[in-house]
C-alpha cells in the first residue's frame, strides 16, 4: 500500500534504503517451502518445495484440483502453521485472511465483528464505531451494523467478513475461497466488489480456488498447483482487461486452456 | 460445489436496457458502474433477507400455558385417583384437595415466607460461590493440560457422587451449621458448572479460534473475546444442570442440618414427618417442586433469549 507513494531516494540496493527496498520487494515471498504433516513413513507431502512471489498490489489465484495444498499454503502464509521446510517472508501484521465460511462471531453485531479487528489493534472505542461503520460503507452494507449475522444472507455475511479483513488494515490479504459457498449471481457481484476494493486500496491479493473461470476473471496471475504432493506446475498470466466479466469469450477461452491442463493434472491420478 | 457456474448474465456491467428501466435508476456521473453494482448488490440483499414474524404475545403465552395445564390437571387427577382407591388412609396420602387447601392456608402466614426466605437465601448463596468455584476451576482445567489429565475425570467423578455422602463430613468438619449445608452445595453444583465450561472451550468451533487469530488475538485476549463467548451456551447448560444438582443438595441438607430458630422448607418438611402431618408434608414438596421448576425455567428462558442472538432457534410452525 505505501509501497508506491514511496519510491526510493538511491539505489535500492544500497544499504541506507535497506527498508524501503525490502518493502519494494514481493509482499509476499515463499521460497522452497515444503509441508509434512504427520511423521516418518505415514507423513503425508502437502507441499513441496513450492516458490512463489506476489508482488505489491498484485492479485495472484491459486487455483488446483483437490489435495493440492492450497489451503495449506494458506495457513502458512498467515502463520497459522508452520513450514516443514523452506522461507516465508509477509509481514505478519499486515495480513488478513477470509476464509470459505465468514467465520463472523455469531454473539456478536455486525458492526462488533468489524470492531473486534481494531479492537485487537487497541483503537480506542469511539473511533472503533466510526471505523467500523466506514468499512461496512465500503462492502455497501452501511445501515447493517445492527444486525445479528444470522440475520443477513450468506452473501451479505462474506462481505462482513471482507470488511474485517479491510479494518485490520492490511496490504495483503489471503482468500481461501471466500465465494464458494455463493449462488453465480451473488458471486459475480462480489467479484466485481472485490476487484474494486482491490484497487482502490492497493491490495496484494492471494486468492484460493478450484473455479478456473473465477481464478481467470479475478487475477493477474493464475498459479496453477498439481495434487499430493502440491507444487508450481504453471504460473499463467493473465492479461485480458479489466473489468472482465466471468461470462466472456475472453475469460472461457483462457480458462479452457488452462483446464486442460488442470485435467491433465487430475489423470496424472486416475490410475 | 459446481466447478464453474457461469453467471445468469444479469449482474455484473451495467446495460442501457437495465439503466433505463425505471425513473428512479440516476446513475451518478462519477461512478456510473459502483453505483449500479451498489444497488444491484442492495436488491439481492433485500430479496435474500428473511422475512421472519414472531408471533403475538398471547398466541406465544397460550401456546406455552396449555400444555403445563393439561399435565397438572392429568397429575392432580391420577393424585385423586390413588387417593379414592383407597390403598392407604386420608391421614398417611393426603389427597389434593386437603393439601392444596393446607397451602392456601400456609401462604397466608409469614412463617411460611420466612421459610421460603431462608431456602432461597442458602440457595443464592450456594449456587454464587458453585458459579465461581465452577468457573475458576473450568477456566483453569480447560486452559493447562497437565491438571485436565490430573483432575478432568475426578470432576465429573464428583458430579457422580450424591450429595447426601458428603454431609456425614461436612457435619463433622462444620458442626450443625449453614456453612454444612452450603459447602456441600458448592460439592454439589461446581463440578456441573466446570463441566459445562470445559465442554464449552472443547467446543469451540476452530474457524473461529483461526479467525481470531489471524485478527490478531492471542492468549488471554482470544480466550476473552473468542473463546468465553463461544462457551457460553454450554456454560448455560452446565449453570441449569448446576442448579438441579444445588436444588438436590440443599434440601438434602436442610433434612439432615436443622437449625435452631431458621425455619426453612427442608427443615418443614422433617417435621411434617415427625408430626405425621400428610397435608403439610405435600404442601411442603410443592412448594419445593414448584420453586425448582420456576428457577429452571428462568434457565431456559436465557437459553431460548442466547439461541435467538445466536442465529441457533429452530423455527416454530
Amino acid at each position: 500500500m505505501t509501497a508506491p507513494l514511496t519510491p526510493p531516494l538511491t539505489d535500492p540496493l544500497n544499504g541506507q534504503t535497506a527498508d524501503r527496498a525490502a518493502r519494494r520487494g514481493p509482499a509476499v515471498r515463499l521460497e522452497s517451502v515444503s509441508k509434512v504433516y504427520g511423521h516418518g513413513t505415514n507423513g503425508l507431502l502437502a507441499l513441496d518445495g513450492v516458490s512463489l512471489d506476489v508482488a505489491p498490489g498484485e492479485f495472484v489465484c491459486l487455483l488446483g484440483a483437490s489435495g493440492c495444498g492450497k489451503s495449506t499454503l494458506l495457513s502458512l502464509v498467515a502463520g497459522l502453521d508452520a513450514p516443514t521446510a523452506g522461507t516465508i517472508e509477509a509481514d505478519r501484521d499486515r495480513v488478513a485472511m477470509m476464509f470459505q465460511e465468514p467465520a463472523l462471531f455469531p454473539w456478536l453485531t455486525v458492526s462488533a465483528n468489524v470492531e473486534m479487528a481494531l479492537r485487537a489493534k487497541g483503537v480506542a472505542k469511539a473511533e472503533r464505531r466510526s471505523r467500523a461503520a466506514e468499512f461496512l460503507r465500503i462492502v455497501h452494507l452501511d445501515g447493517f451494523g445492527g444486525k445479528r449475522p444470522h440475520e443477513l444472507s450468506g452473501g451479505m455475511r462474506q462481505r462482513v467478513a471482507l470488511a474485517r479483513a479491510l479494518a485490520q488494515d492490511a496490504d495483503v490479504l489471503l482468500m481461501d475461497e471466500p465465494f464458494g459457498a455463493l449462488d453465480a449471481m451473488t458471486r459475480d457481484l462480489l467479484h466485481d466488489e472485490l476487484e474494486r476494493i482491490w484497487r482502490e486500496r492497493s491490495l496484494s491479493v492471494l486468492f484460493v480456488t478450484h473455479n478456473v473461470r473465477e481464478a481467470v476473471r479475478l487475477g493477474d496471475r493464475v498459479v496453477l498447483l498439481s495434487s499430493r504432493p502440491g507444487r508450481v506446475v504453471r504460473d499463467f498470466p493473465v492479461t485480458l482487461e479489466r473489468p472482465r466479466r466471468t461470462d466472456s469469450a475472453e475469460v472461457a477461452r483462457q480458462a479452457a486452456e488452462i483446464t486442460d491442463r488442470l485435467r491433465e493434472e487430475v489423470l496424472r491420478h486416475g490410475r | 460445489m459446481a466447478a464453474d457456474l457461469t453467471s445468469q448474465g444479469t449482474a455484473g456491467r451495467p446495460s442501457e436496457e437495465r439503466s433505463g428501466k425505471g425513473p428512479e435508476v440516476a446513475v451518478d456521473a462519477r461512478t456510473p458502474q459502483a453505483d449500479i453494482h451498489a444497488r444491484q448488490l442492495a436488491g439481492l440483499d433485500a430479496l435474500e433477507l428473511s422475512v421472519g414474524q414472531r408471533r403475538g404475545f398471547a398466541s406465544r403465552l397460550w401456546s406455552g400455558i396449555w400444555p403445563v395445564a393439561s399435565a397438572i390437571v392429568i397429575v392432580l387427577a391420577v393424585w385423586q385417583g390413588v387417593v379414592l382407591a383407597g390403598w392407604w388412609p386420608e391421614y398417611v396420602f393426603a389427597g389434593p384437595v386437603t393439601t392444596l387447601t393446607e397451602l392456601a392456608d400456609r401462604m397466608g402466614e409469614a412463617e411460611f415466607y420466612g421459610a421460603v426466605a431462608v431456602t432461597m437465601r442458602r440457595a443464592v448463596v450456594g449456587f454464587a460461590l458453585a458459579i465461581a468455584v465452577g468457573l475458576v476451576v473450568g477456566a483453569l482445567v480447560s486452559r493447562i493440560r497437565p491438571l485436565r489429565r490430573a483432575v478432568g475425570s475426578l470432576i465429573t467423578g464428583l458430579q457422580t457422587m450424591p450429595s447426601i455422602a458428603w454431609f456425614p463430613l461436612a457435619i463433622l468438619l462444620f458442626g450443625l451449621t449453614e456453612s454444612a449445608i452450603t459447602f456441600v452445595v458448592i460439592l454439589g453444583a461446581a463440578p456441573s458448572i466446570a463441566n459445562g465450561l470445559i465442554a464449552g472451550v472443547d467446543y469451540t468451533p476452530p474457524i473461529l479460534l483461526r479467525a481470531g487469530h489471524m485478527l490478531g488475538l492471542r492468549r488471554l485476549s482470544l480466550y476473552r473475546h473468542v473463546i468465553l463467548p463461544a462457551s457460553l451456551p454450554s456454560f448455560l447448560a452446565g449453570l441449569k444442570q448446576g442448579w438441579a444438582f444445588a436444588w438436590r443438595s440443599l434440601m438434602a441438607g436442610e433434612l439432615l442440618v436443622i437449625i435452631a430458630n431458621q425455619a426453612s422448607l427442608g427443615e418443614q418438611l422433617h417435621f411434617a414427618r415427625e408430626l405425621a402431618d400428610s397435608a403439610g408434608l405435600l404442601a411442603t414438596m410443592i412448594v419445593i417442586l414448584v420453586i425448582g421448576i420456576a428457577v429452571d425455567l428462568l434457565f431456559g428462558a436465557a437459553d431460548t433469549a442466547l439461541r435467538r442472538r445466536w442465529g441457533l432457534h429452530q423455527v416454530t410452525t
